[in-house]
């Protein structure tokens, strides 16, 4: 599914240039579901970016999908992250003045899906998510979880082939992550391919590849120990 | 490109950002009605001038006599000069910038006019044939003094549709071919007229030929005053036209040609050239005034496009991450300022139209009939929109070139 040779990426820091990627050879298949650890500055926020085609890279290759991604246009690139690609953010970026039903359905917009349609979609996914009651809410009337469940939801309506979350955890309490990581590992069982960037350990044992940064190079890849009682609590 | 979601999506941003959506529409609108008002008051405001001035011929010279203040030519200061009808018949015939001429003999008593038991005060002008053209008046009905009512001095005259509907009433159509007695000698009324400059003065006047007024009201062959038109294209042809009359009349009456108190001369040359400079300094006003308000509109909606742009950063960054296009980005943005500065355009435009239809009534000396050239007002919305969406575009297009990353990178 993701094939990363060699990957070099540098920003340019006024004069200085800081070398953040010093080449990363990865594979990823389908199906799998890795979490990316690393201390802060170990390159960990650039990888997801390079791997959502977010951002560019200087040197390598990376294929997604056995597709070569390599200098895209801003077109080309927007195209590509909507029909491979669903985001999860720490932050939940969910569109503060649409509800969570629009909010859900607004990849589909840029499918061409007429509205009808995607909103009866984005209700299905609300459904999936255990949020169907509160579609017509809007994001500052959702609590941190639900407003994750939301974001969770909106990644999965164009029915991406890999659903990548940037610290999806980082800004909510142990039960609610641990919830938000058991709809994530469904998410996982149904096919699809799932990258978490994390610092947390714990987050890190619930998903079943590890691949640990440290300085813009691949220090360990493991299998981590599962965690043996996974707390959901109410 | 017509594509109903697209419009969809823009109109629901439109509603649920209402605040900026109407600071965005009200600098547009109020700067679209500040011009119309503008414009409308300046037009007001020269129309006014205008209709003061349209009593007359702009190249007419009036000429009267008075006492010369000067000794000239072996003669005493305080000598009256009187013209006849002789000073009349050789600016007529021998001067060759003569266009209209009439003279005027005036009567300074009485200016009693009656028909049936109606006795009313009139002004009576004594002219020539000429003075209509002078005067600029409307013939409504009949017609006005010709060259037979001098020759034969028929006892007829012309009079103002005011001074008719005093004497005649409701009887209005009859009048011509009636008698009213002036100061007690009966006239034949043979037309009406208007006078296009809005001062009532104007209208309560009756016109009498002159030769039948000389004869009638013992006048002999004296003439108070002489007044024509001159063939006359620039102020300084005019002016030489004036000085060339004084000279001759004063070759003939043996007055100093400068003595202003002897001969008292006006040309509305001047005084035209004069109203064409205010105009001249309104228009100037006025379009200063409104180039300044519509590059405040401009301004103020930039302003509010980039802020707005700014404030929506993150949500472009988003919708990037979620598979925008830079040109859905861009279109987004630019079709939303668009659409309200198009608008609030309409609404300034419809406002200021309105105000100044309710201020059309106005009609006074200086002010009359406000209208705003809308052409003028609809370019100017036009130039607002492009400008808005100009102002739009550039931080649009800057937003939509981030990378999405940048754009959601928590603060």
């Amino acid at each position: 599914m993701i094939s990363l040779r060699n990957i070099h990426k540098s920003y340019e820091m006024g004069k200085n240039s800081l070398h953040v990627l010093k080449g990363i050879d990865l594979n990823i298949e389908k199906g799998e579901m890795v979490s990316i650890m690393g201390s802060s500055g170990s390159g960990k926020s650039t990888l997801l970016n390079i791997l959502g085609i977010l951002d560019n890279y200087d040197e390598g290759e990376y294929y997604l999908d056995n597709k070569p991604i390599r200098m895209l246009s801003e077109t080309k690139s927007a195209l590509l992250r909507n029909e491979y690609i669903g985001f999860v953010f720490q932050s939940f970026n969910l569109i503060s003045f649409k509800n969570a039903m629009e909010n859900v359905a607004l990849p589909l917009y840029y499918k061409n899906v007429s509205r009808k349609k995607r909103n009866k979609i984005a209700l299905e996914y609300l459904d999936r998510v255990g949020l169907l009651d509160w579609a017509e809410h809007m994001p500052n009337e959702l609590s941190g979880g639900q407003k994750q469940r939301v974001a969770i939801a909106r990644s999965l309506i164009a029915n991406p082939k890999i659903i990548l979350a940037d610290e999806p955890t980082g800004a909510l309490d142990t039960s609610t992550s641990y919830e938000v990581m058991n709809i994530l590992r469904n998410i996982n069982d149904e096919g699809i391919t799932v990258l978490i960037v994390t610092h947390e350990n714990d987050i890190s044992r619930m998903t079943k590849r590890v691949i640990k940064l440290k300085d813009g190079l691949i220090e360990a890849d493991y299998v981590p120990q599962p965690l043996e009682e996974i707390a959901v609590s109410a | 490109m017509f594509d109903l979601d697209k419009w969809q999506e823009i109109l629901a941003t439109i509603k649920k950002n209402k605040l900026r959506t109407f600071l965005t529409g009200f600098s547009v609108a109020w700067g679209i009605f500040m011009l119309i008002i503008l414009l409308g008051s300046g037009n007001g405001l020269q129309n006014g001038f205008e209709a003061q001035f349209r009593g007359a011929a702009k190249n007419s010279l009036w000429i009267w006599t008075g006492r010369t203040s000067v000794a000239h030519g072996g003669m005493n200061p305080g000598r009256p000069i009187r013209f006849t009808n002789s000073d009349y018949e050789d600016l007529k015939n021998n001067f060759a910038r003569t266009e209209h001429i009439s003279g005027r003999f005036n009567i300074w008593w009485g200016n009693q006019v009656t028909f049936n038991n109606e006795v009313h005060s009139f002004g009576i002008r004594n002219v020539h044939p000429d003075y209509q053209k002078i005067e600029a008046l409307t013939i409504t009905g009949g017609r006005y003094i010709n060259h037979l009512d001098l020759k034969e001095r028929r006892k007829v005259t012309v009079i103002s549709t005011l001074v008719r509907d005093i004497l005649f009433k409701d009887k209005a159509e009859e009048a011509i071919g009636k008698y009213i007695l002036v100061n007690g000698i009966p006239f034949k009324v043979v037309g009406f007229f208007e006078d296009q400059s809005r001062n009532e003065n104007n209208m309560r006047l009756i016109y009498i030929p002159i030769t039948t007024a000389q004869t009638v009201f013992s006048g002999g062959n004296r003439l108070h005053e002489i007044s024509m038109t001159i063939k006359a294209n620039t102020l300084e042809e005019a002016q030489q036209a004036e000085k060339e009359v004084r000279s001759r009349l004063a070759a003939v009456h043996n007055f100093d040609e400068n003595d202003r108190r002897a001969l008292g001369t006006w040309n509305s040359f001047e005084n035209y050239m004069q109203m064409q400079s205010i105009f001249k300094g309104i228009r100037l006003f006025i379009w200063i005034i409104g180039i300044g308000t519509i590059i405040a509109g401009i301004v103020g909606v930039s302003n509010i496009m980039i802020i707005v742009v700014k404030e929506r950063t993150r949500e472009i960054g988003v919708r990037k991450a979620l598979g925008a296009t830079p040109f859905s980005v861009v279109s987004l943005i630019l079709f939303e300022s668009v659409i309200i500065t198009t608008f609030a355009g309409y609404v300034g435009l419809v406002l200021g139209v309105g105000l100044l239809e309710l201020l059309s009534g106005i009609d006074t000396q200086f002010f009359t009939n406000p209208t705003a050239d809308f052409r003028i007002a609809v370019s100017a919305t036009l130039l607002l929109i492009v400008a808005g969406a100009f102002a739009g575009f550039v931080p649009a297009r800057k937003a939509a070139s981030i990378k999405p990353i940048e754009a959601l990178r928590d603060e």
